[in-house]
């Protein structure tokens, strides 16, 4: 069996301990002892933001972050960025802009997204589109989600 | 995306869905809570079609979008619409539920009438409740239910609602799966957790026809999975899907597999495709020359094989029951293909198997989403009653999802004194662009070709030509030129699996007829608008090209290195109309500038979802034909991540303008495969008109462009 320890970390504001390899990725973590299934897998890669988390306050691929190395740190899920039922600027900006195909890919990007607004609150449509880069979409919804960002970029956090 | 909204007169024949499933029961019914339930046969891909099929129920029966509960696609309860493909889905199942619905609104209406004691005239139907005309008396569907019995046929002489009086069909509707999608709620078919839910992962043979000789099952070591074997389909399940995925993982690394070095060179598919055995398909028989010819031009175009690349890996789930049946969750495009390929490979009667769907990321034609099932179907034989869940890996999505197939193209065109075409002759040499289930009498899962003693699976077919084709569609050009003979030639033997990718073999012959007329422009020093109109007769398609070509400023002097392309064909011959105008820089890099597309699909239903089907399709295009190439050796196929199948990226994505030419007077059709062809056409003009070489091979990457201007150096 491999070996399991108590990890404890920081999710969405709470505090969680979870039971489990160390080595697990945190993606598998967040989706299986969490309950948590707003982080897509979309590789295991680390190659296509499908699972996007932040880290105190880094975006990182959570299918290729082992769980230790989010030990005593804050995570923060696509879940975590509404607060109180009221949807975060990005997202309600997607919708508005019906700026989806299938979405699997909006979870990664929404947390990316707001990543870069609480960086620079008011990118033009260069800077976005680069910031997600390292997001992938097969939809092509790309220029749809690039206005949407921009417009979220221009509301009340 | 687009619904069909032409007149259904009285007495008129049945859609061909109603008359497949008959029952009005099957399509709706009302829930303990007063919802209306709706079950279609179609499923939602991320086109939006639950939400346009939404619109059309609630349009006919009177009832809030809200106060409906559209249901997933299911054999056992829904009924039978066959397949999601094609751009004519919802025109297809929109017509079906019209006449569905508007039976179901009589029924209620005349319940309402006798409890009434009125006539079925003095009710109406407004925002879900049914009222007398008068208004004294109201109620509502969920209140009448147990006085309907809608186990009954739908009948054809239950008029649907005259469309000039549309409410909700026409405007463009928020769709119904995005808030899930938007806030991260569990929503994919690999969020399922169902009751005693197991965890499966295959290991898959490292190359096509490898067969598997020893695996010590030993090295999963003591944790709790089980590996099942069969032949050389190779499988673990447990209770932990970390643990399995890192048990497959040893596994995979303990197996020993046999090997053969059967696939094509990669560099040289044109020798592969076109060596046979083939199947010719006739499309146009040699019309003979009309005028002889004072110059005769040739020239080969080929595109290699393209991945789907959905984002997310296939997925299935399948739980067998104690008393045999097998029922599965699948984001399949077709729940009752599936179910008889499943019964059929299992040797079951179809009626034991049940496929409900459950959504996945976009799949863009033919991938693993019935091979995902299958796999779990066979992974949860061993656990009666436990389901199991089963997610591929990246690499297999990547290596092991049917291709589109690699293309050729040898066109040749003889030319007039005047500069005019005078012949035409046209050979498009493919694998089959339709291997899904069910196909050339097989159940084609993949799973069913590694179990022991099973056949390989045969190749791909084609889909009649009647209805499209596959390696012949858009063979035939939209322009009117004489002395024509056209002629698909289907490969009957290849050890790479190809399916069905958007747009099938328009994606590649559009791009070869309209790659050969700028040639042929070139060659009699037109420019290439003016030489397209000198042969274009038919006055929708001249619209768009001109649409496109003054929305994109065709004409105007560009900077250095910078140059525009066109593009035009109408998809399958008799779908929708689309221009596009590609401005490209390629220095040492390709980029797009802009995209400028003009299409007509008809009578325009829904403007935004005509414009997103656009958008997606010539952004989906722009990556196929400047990036992606599946690459392998001779063995094995080694393009199976990100890096070495990369696609395009957010920065690389052109601003892209769709102008849409309404038709009032024509009938809707589909718009999600009408800009693939198109676009690829207008990108290599585009870029052929920048460097001044003609790149004739597939993907227009740097290197292909330095090769071309290698070549053509003297
Ligand atoms: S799933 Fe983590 S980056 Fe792709
Ligand atoms: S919307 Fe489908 S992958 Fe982005």
């Amino acid at each position: 069996m491999p070996v399991t320890e108590r990890v404890r970390l920081t999710v969405n504001g709470g505090v969680v301990e979870v039971t489990a390899d160390p080595a697990t990725p945190l993606l598998s973590v967040l989706r299986n002892q969490l309950g948590l299934m707003g982080s897509r897998f979309g590789c295991g890669m680390g190659l296509c933001g499908a699972c996007f988390v932040q880290l105190d306050g880094a975006v990182v691929p959570s299918c290729d972050t082992p769980l230790r190395a989010a030990q005593g740190r804050t995570v923060r899920t696509v879940e975590g960025l509404s607060a109180d039922g009221a949807l975060h600027r990005v997202q309600q900006a997607i919708l508005d802009g019906q700026a989806a195909q299938c979405g699997f890919c909006i979870s990664g990007i929404v947390v990316r997204a707001a990543a870069l607004l609480d960086e620079q609150p008011s990118p033009d449509a260069a800077t976005v589109a680069a910031a997600l880069d390292r997001n992938l979409c097969r939809c092509g919804a790309q220029r749809r989600i690039v206005a949407a960002v921009v417009a979220a970029a221009r509301r009340e956090p | 995306m687009s619904v069909h909204g032409g007149p259904v007169v009285a007495g008129a024949a049945l859609p061909r869905d109603v008359v497949v499933n008959p029952s009005l029961a099957t399509w709706v019914g009302v829930g303990d809570d007063g919802a209306i339930e709706i079950r279609v046969g179609k499923v939602e891909l991320g086109q939006g079609i639950v939400t346009a099929l939404a619109q059309v129920a609630a349009e006919e029966l009177d009832v809030p979008v809200s106060q409906l509960r559209m249901l997933p696609a299911n054999t056992g309860t829904g009924p039978d619409e066959g397949l999601t493909a094609g751009s004519t889905s919802v025109a297809d199942a929109g017509s079906a539920l019209r006449v569905v619905c508007a039976n179901v609104r009589a029924l209620f209406v005349a319940a309402a009438a006798r409890r009434w004691l009125v006539l079925p005239e003095e009710v109406t139907v407004v925002d879900g409740h049914l009222c007398t005309v008068a208004g004294d008396r109201c109620t509502t569907f969920g209140a009448l239910a147990a006085a309907v019995d809608l186990r009954t046929p739908a009948r054809a002489d239950v008029t649907p609602k005259d469309p000039r009086t549309y409410r909700l069909v026409g405007s463009s509707a928020a769709r119904l799966d995005l808030p899930d999608k938007v806030s991260g709620a569990a929503r994919y078919i690999a969020d399922l957790r169902l009751p005693g839910q197991l965890f499966g992962r295959v290991v898959r043979p490292p190359s096509p026809g490898a067969r598997l000789i020893t695996v010590d099952a030993e090295v999963v070591g003591s944790v709790a999975v089980d590996v099942v074997r069969d032949g050389s389909f190779l499988g673990v399940v447990g209770a932990d899907e970390a643990v399995v995925v890192s048990a497959a993982e040893r596994l995979r690394r303990a197996a020993t597999w046999a090997e053969h070095d059967r696939l094509p060179d990669e560099d040289d598919l044109a020798t592969f495709l076109t060596g046979g055995p083939h199947e010719a398909i006739p499309v146009v028989a040699d019309e003979g020359p009309r005028m002889p010819a004072v110059r005769t031009l040739r020239a080969r175009y080929t595109r290699p094989f393209l991945a789907h690349a959905s984002i997310a890996p296939s997925c299935g789930v399948a739980r067998w029951e104690p008393d045999g049946s097998v029922s599965i969750w699948s984001h399949t495009q077709g729940v009752h293909r599936l179910r008889d390929a499943v019964a059929r490979a299992l040797d079951l009667p179809s009626t034991t198997v049940t496929v409900q769907h459950v959504e996945n990321a976009g799949c863009y034609g033919h991938n693993a989403a019935d091979d995902a099932a299958f796999d779990a179907v066979l992974l949860a034989r061993g656990t009666p009653g436990r389901p199991v869940q089963v997610q591929w890996s990246r690499r297999d999505e990547l290596a092991w999802a049917p291709f589109g197939p690699a293309m050729v193209v040898d066109v040749e065109a003889g030319l007039g004194a005047s500069g005019s075409v005078v012949s035409w002759s046209f050979d498009v040499w493919s694998q089959g662009h339709n291997s899904r289930p069910g196909y050339a009498g097989v159940p084609g899962l993949l799973a069913g070709a590694h179990l022991a003693g099973a056949p390989p699976l045969p190749a791909a077919a084609d889909p009649p030509t009647r209805t499209g084709g596959g390696t012949v569609r858009n063979a035939v050009p939209v322009y009117d030129l004489p002395g024509r003979r056209i002629t698909g030639h289907r490969l009957l033997d290849s050890p790479i699996r190809s399916s069905a990718l958007r747009a099938l073999g328009a994606h590649h012959n559009v791009f070869a007829i309209e790659s050969f007329m700028d040639e042929l422009a070139a060659a009699v020093g037109a420019d290439p608008l003016e030489h397209r109109l000198r042969h274009l007769p038919d006055e929708r398609a001249r619209a768009v090209l001109t649409t496109a070509a003054e929305a994109a400023d065709w004409g105007d002097p560009s900077p250095d290195g910078v140059a525009r392309g066109i593009g035009l064909a109408r998809y399958k011959d008799r779908g929708a109309y689309c221009a596009v105008v590609a401005e490209v820089e390629a220095r040492t890099d390709i980029r797009v500038r802009r995209l400028t597309l003009a299409v007509d699909v008809g009578r325009v239903v829904n403007p935004d979802g005509v414009r997103m089907q656009i958008e997606g399709g010539a952004v989906q295009a722009t990556s196929w034909t400047l990036k992606e190439r599946v690459r392998f050796d001779r063995s094995r196929v080694t393009s199976d991540d990100w890096e070495s199948y990369p696609i395009l990226r957010f920065s690389e994505v052109p601003p892209v303008s769709v102008h849409v030419i309404d038709r009032p007077d024509r009938p809707s059709v589909g718009a999600g495969e009408a800009a693939q062809g198109p676009t690829a056409a207008a990108l290599a003009n585009a870029v052929a008109a920048a460097v001044g070489v003609r790149v004739r091979d597939l993907p227009l990457t740097p290197e292909a462009v330095v090769a071309a201007i290698e070549a053509a150096a003297p």
